[in-house]
């Protein structure tokens, strides 16, 4: 609880319903695609159950790399701009960079999951393999530029320009990479699986897949969002609950109107 | 914005010219890395001619590292960074002028780095035209990128764990383009295989000057 008499929230009721309905959606949606993924989907012909990766390991990627990773680079530059500075692109920005990190590491674990079986190795030097990785270190810098304690405002600077310097290595990376594997690299597995001869219920099940984890990005990317809000608000009362402790040291034993009792609550918190 | 660049790297090579901090202590630390390299590797000759390029662009990577700390702790004390920010210089020129300043000290570096490279791994140069073009483009990548971290750093507590830690995956691609580039120069691979790594290098270090010109202010401002 915050203390004082702080209605923090600026969230209406019709978003808190937004929120719950997302949150729903996104469970109901990940569980049509366990059931079908697991259940109703017939094994490959080549991969036999390990198939069945590809209804998550896909998903994930796609939310990691392009999703999380365009909202961030987007929402930090809007940042940026004066016209449109506005806090909301701060908090969008560090819940998807955040979230983001979550689903990236995902897909590595998830694909070296995969590897392991097919490929027979944990970890390979592949070129998508490596720049995944290469990625997940540079979200983590974002995460630990965020961490620096600091003025809000320099602080969102920073990490916008961290965010966007970021963003702008991600091509060169991606090329870089790619080129140096194009001695090795042949077609991927998962080339093979998403030929246009993909089993009928296997594409639906992928689809809602990819369905699933976007509605279940976007939830934890709101929940996030509101931490950040809620957590900016205990450290603006904090501060205020400190400063009326300080008043009513000065002010002796003469107890302050409103300030003594706010630091008392305050220090219950 | 060319003549602010011209006195920001002016001040910091006088600064070095009399303090020396750079070519007396960073070249000498990325010479002792080939040496540890090379006890790393062991005395077998061909597989140091082999790993040379990649060694001299790890060591011209960390060596980067401390040049730019070095930059911009040249400004840490006496509240110099605030005096370099209302000294109403453009920008984009501070951030030339230091990239152009930790660009300089690095190829200094680096020719000694491949004297070393020649003395001490028994490389060969086969084409000196390509390694000196992709040294070029790859020092000032790493310069610009490199400064403009230092200056998102600068003014942290933590600016010396955190550099490091932001700067090296973002310049991952200097070290692999570098490297590719390198093994053609030294003859390991054959032909023009290092040309795209080449543009590679050149198209980095054009993204991020560009990019450090047009951020630098509100760069500065954070920090």
């Amino acid at each position: 609880m915050i203390p004082g008499d702080v209605t923090v929230a600026p969230w209406s009721r019709r978003a808190t319903w937004g929120l719950r309905a997302l949150g729903i959606g996104a469970a109901v949606a990940l569980a049509a695609t366990i059931w079908l993924g697991l259940w109703v989907t017939p094994p490959d012909q080549v991969q036999h159950n390990l198939v069945r990766l590809v209804y998550v390991h896909p998903p994930i990627a796609w939310v990691a790399l392009y999703l999380a990773f365009g909202i961030a680079a987007v929402s930090s530059v809007l940042w940026l701009w004066p016209r449109t500075r506005s806090r909301f692109w701060d908090r969008l920005a560090v819940s998807a960079v955040e979230v983001g990190t979550v689903f990236t590491a995902l897909t590595l674990v998830t694909g070296s999951i995969w590897g392991r079986p097919t490929w027979g190795l944990w970890w390979t030097w592949d070129a998508r393999l490596t720049s995944t990785a290469l990625l997940l270190v540079l979200l983590l810098g974002y995460l630990a530029v965020r961490r620096v304690p600091g003025d809000p405002d320099a602080r969102a600077r920073r990490s916008a320009v961290v965010a966007l310097v970021a963003a702008v290595d991600v091509p060169i990376v991606h090329f870089s990479v790619d080129w140096w594997h194009t001695l090795h690299q042949g077609a991927t597995v998962l080339n093979a699986n998403l030929s246009p001869t993909i089993h009928g219920s296997m594409a639906w099940t992928l689809l809602l897949g990819f369905i699933a984890f976007t509605l279940l990005f976007a939830w934890m990317i709101a929940i996030r969002y509101r931490i950040e809000v809620l957590s900016e608000h205990l450290q603006d009362s904090e501060l205020d609950v400190a400063l009326h402790e300080r008043w009513a040291e000065g002010a002796g034993p003469q107890p302050s109107p409103a300030g003594g009792a706010l630091a008392v609550s305050g220090r219950r918190a | 914005m060319w003549r602010d660049s011209v006195l920001v790297a002016g001040k910091d090579l006088r600064i070095e010219i009399r303090s020396r901090v750079v070519l007396h202590q960073v070249v000498p630390v990325a010479v002792l890395v080939l040496v540890l390299f090379a006890f790393a590797l062991g005395p077998d000759r061909s597989a140091m001619v082999q790993a040379a390029p990649g060694l001299f662009w790890v060591a011209v990577l960390f060596a980067s590292v401390l040049a730019v700390q070095r930059s911009f702790g040249l400004e840490a004390p006496e509240g110099a960074r605030d005096g370099l920010r209302l000294s109403g210089l453009d920008p984009a020129g501070v951030f030339l002028g230091k990239t152009a300043a930790v660009a300089l000290q690095l190829v200094i570096l680096e020719v000694v780095l491949t004297a070393g490279v020649v003395v001490l791994y028994g490389s060969h140069v086969r084409s000196y035209g390509s390694i000196v073009v992709a040294g070029l483009a790859g020092t000032f990548g790493l310069a610009a990128a490199g400064t403009l971290y230092g200056a998102l750093a600068a003014g942290l507590r933590v600016r010396e764990t955190l550099l490091p830690f932001l700067f090296l995956p973002v310049a991952a691609p200097v070290l692999l383009a570098g490297t590719r580039a390198w093994q053609s120069g030294l003859g390991i691979s054959a032909g023009h295989a290092g040309d795209p790594w080449v543009r590679l290098l050149l198209v980095f270090a054009a993204v991020y000057l560009a990019l450090g010109v047009v951020i630098f202010g509100p760069l500065q401002e954070a920090s």
